[in-house]
């Protein structure tokens, strides 16, 4: 893959969402002027280390946010050109699990204990659709055959602790997409599943996607699911976006030292080492970011300007934006 | 395997428990027999000559001093005492569930209001506020026992619906219903009432005991279920100043009440080790 995605209608714009939390400590930015784009049926990752609000992104996009979280006003999720933040109660209701899917990461917590599986999935579907019982039973059992579980006729009757870990992912997946939605916010979907099943899972979601022609936002931390599933990508860092850029840019010309420090702590087969590299320091409390560039007291190339002026996102090249002087001022770059 | 039918296994293999299910089933029937096996409690075949008769083969238990058969008051005590024990605790649970889901699902003013009043009712002694109702109200039918009683009665279950809802609430299930569209009915139907319901369950049928005991206390005291409609309680008044001379008047309902009472505690005490093993002593 090389140069921009060719441009197409996009399914979801998110502008300047900002989600503040109001707590002890004073006001959390855990999402801060977010911007980004989903185009109809394609797979764009968002990355970033625990914390920086990838989750409250998603969990924003849907108006999923619990007191004390709060979206700020002059943020716009739109869909489809809808404006998802000034629809009512019902409406935002009937987006939910219809039109924008979310999975969790946890498949055994996501799952309800004392629920059957089959019932679960039929549940969802009767959350959207005037279908009778029997009618949702019978989709949940081809729901189930289309994510690849065996005997799913009987298995709908089993119980979330009867399954394997790889098994309620699919349950989940099952669920999430058994109303068709156009997208589907995936927030790290396989983080709590071994590897083998991990790219079962990813492999899975491809070929439903190609199936249903859904787009989908994979949130993730793994640098390895970005490159191999994602076509463009976003970077977060302490509640903003660092990166954005198609994916081949990003592994090929990291612009952000944020991206850099990432794509550096992945261990690689052709290179020994011994330790293995870190970004030093620690994200700071989202109470208390940085004044400046927020990742300037752990940036290696940070001067003056980093600390006194927060950068807006600069153009590196067409489709690829970072939020860093350094873009301005290359010279400033250390060896 | 359904997590009921995990539950209701474990009971049945729970001894004490099974002793205890198998005598509440037998105080029911006994109860609902009653008018079979003893058809008038309050017949006196012979006012004077047969007061305070010991046990015999026409009157098993003997008789008390108003000369009734004691057998016949007893099993028709247990309809008192089982339909004020039963239909207090299961309105008590009903009360305290939709409380203690109003708390937890409607936000924190609520919630502050409804479990601080809850504070307040439950630092007051309960037979104190039932004594000064009854003193005053003479006449109070059974069914208003059964009101009264619960009326005083749910602040437990709505603590525990509430720490339940709290808990559950976060829970990533809840969530992720809520990410699919579900509604609120629907998350409190599917999601949360079956998770409250066994701790619930729990609480209903240990308090089963405490209320039949507080009902026989109060008729002990002449108040609420009034003679001459025979209770334990009121049956125990009448044997006490014979204690001596004809103690049958008062051992057959008292040992009636402690069995009824143990056996309540033993199968609530099973339902509680069924349905949260980890607490299973």
């Amino acid at each position: 893959m090389s140069g921009p995605p060719a441009p197409r209608a996009p399914l979801l714009e998110v502008h300047d969402l900002t989600v503040n939390f109001t707590g002890y400590d004073g006001v959390a930015r855990a999402v801060d002027g977010v911007d980004l784009a989903v185009a109809d049926g394609e797979t764009v990752g968002l990355v970033g280390e625990s914390g920086c609000g990838k989750s409250v992104t998603a969990l924003a996009i849907l108006r999923l946010i619990e007191p004390p979280g709060h979206i700020a006003h002059g943020s716009s999720v739109r869909l489809e050109g809808r404006d998802l933040l000034a629809l009512g109660a019902k409406e935002i209701r009937a987006v939910r699990g219809n039109h924008v899917a979310l999975v969790f990461q946890e498949p055994l917590s996501a799952l309800n204990p004392v629920l059957k599986i089959g019932d679960q999935i039929a549940e969802a579907i009767r959350a959207h659709e005037a279908v009778s019982r029997s009618t949702a039973r019978w989709r949940a059992v081809e729901m189930l055959t289309a994510v690849g579980i065996a005997d799913a006729e009987r298995r709908a009757a089993s119980y979330p602790h009867q399954l394997s870990g790889g098994m309620r992912q699919r349950v989940l997946l099952a669920m999430a997409l058994a109303c068709r939605p156009k997208l589907l916010l995936a927030d790290e979907p396989t983080t709590a599943l071994d590897v083998t099943i991990q790219a079962e899972i990813l492999e899975l979601l491809d070929g439903l996607q190609q199936k249903l022609g859904m787009a989908v936002l994979l949130i993730t931390h793994n640098l390895g699911i970005v490159a191999e599933r994602t076509r463009r990508v976003y970077v977060m860092y302490a509640g903003q976006i660092v990166e954005e850029a198609t994916t081949a840019q990003l592994f090929a010309q990291p612009a952000h030292p944020y991206t850099e420090g990432l794509l550096a702590a992945v261990p690689r087969l052709d290179e020994r080492r011994e330790r293995l590299r870190a970004i030093p320091g620690q994200v700071p409390p989202a109470y208390a970011w940085p004044a400046g560039c927020r990742f300037h007291p752990r940036c290696p190339h940070a001067w003056e300007k980093c600390a006194a002026e927060a950068p807006p996102l600069l153009e590196v090249a067409p489709g690829h934006k970072a939020r860093c002087w350094l873009v301005e001022e290359p010279m400033r770059r250390k060896k | 395997m359904s997590p009921w039918r995990a539950a209701a296994r474990r009971f049945r293999r729970n001894r004490p428990a099974v002793l205890g299910a198998v005598l509440v089933a037998a105080l029911a029937l006994a109860a609902l027999g009653a008018p079979l096996l003893a058809p008038d409690p309050l017949a006196q075949p012979d006012p004077v000559r047969l007061q305070d008769r010991p046990p015999s083969a026409a009157h098993l238990l003997g008789t008390d001093p108003y000369s009734r058969d004691v057998l016949s008051r007893t099993l028709n005590g247990a309809r008192v005492s089982l339909l004020v024990g039963v239909g207090a605790a299961l309105l008590a649970v009903t009360l305290g569930t939709g409380v203690g889901l109003a708390a937890g699902l409607a936000g924190r003013r609520t919630d502050e209001v409804l479990m601080r009043g809850v504070d307040v009712a439950l630092a007051l002694p309960r037979i104190v506020l039932l004594l000064a109702v009854f003193a005053v109200w003479d006449q109070a039918p059974a069914s208003a026992v059964v009101a009264l009683i619960a009326a005083t009665g749910w602040f437990q279950a709505s603590r525990i619906v509430r720490a339940a809802v709290l808990s559950l609430r976060e829970a990533d299930f809840v969530s992720a219903a809520r990410a699919l569209g579900a509604t609120k009915p629907a998350i409190v139907r599917r999601h949360l009432l079956p998770h409250v319901a066994a701790p619930v369950i729990v609480s209903a049928s240990l308090d089963v005991g405490n209320i039949i005991l507080l009902e026989a206390g109060l008729s002990y005291l002449g108040l609420g279920v009034r003679p001459p409609t025979p209770t334990w309680g009121n049956m125990i008044m009448d044997g006490k100043d014979v204690l001596f001379s004809a103690p049958w008047v008062a051992l057959a309902p008292g040992c009636a009440l402690v069995l009824t009472v143990v056996a309540f505690n033993l199968a609530g005490d099973g339902l509680r080790d069924a349905f949260d093993p980890r607490m299973a002593a």
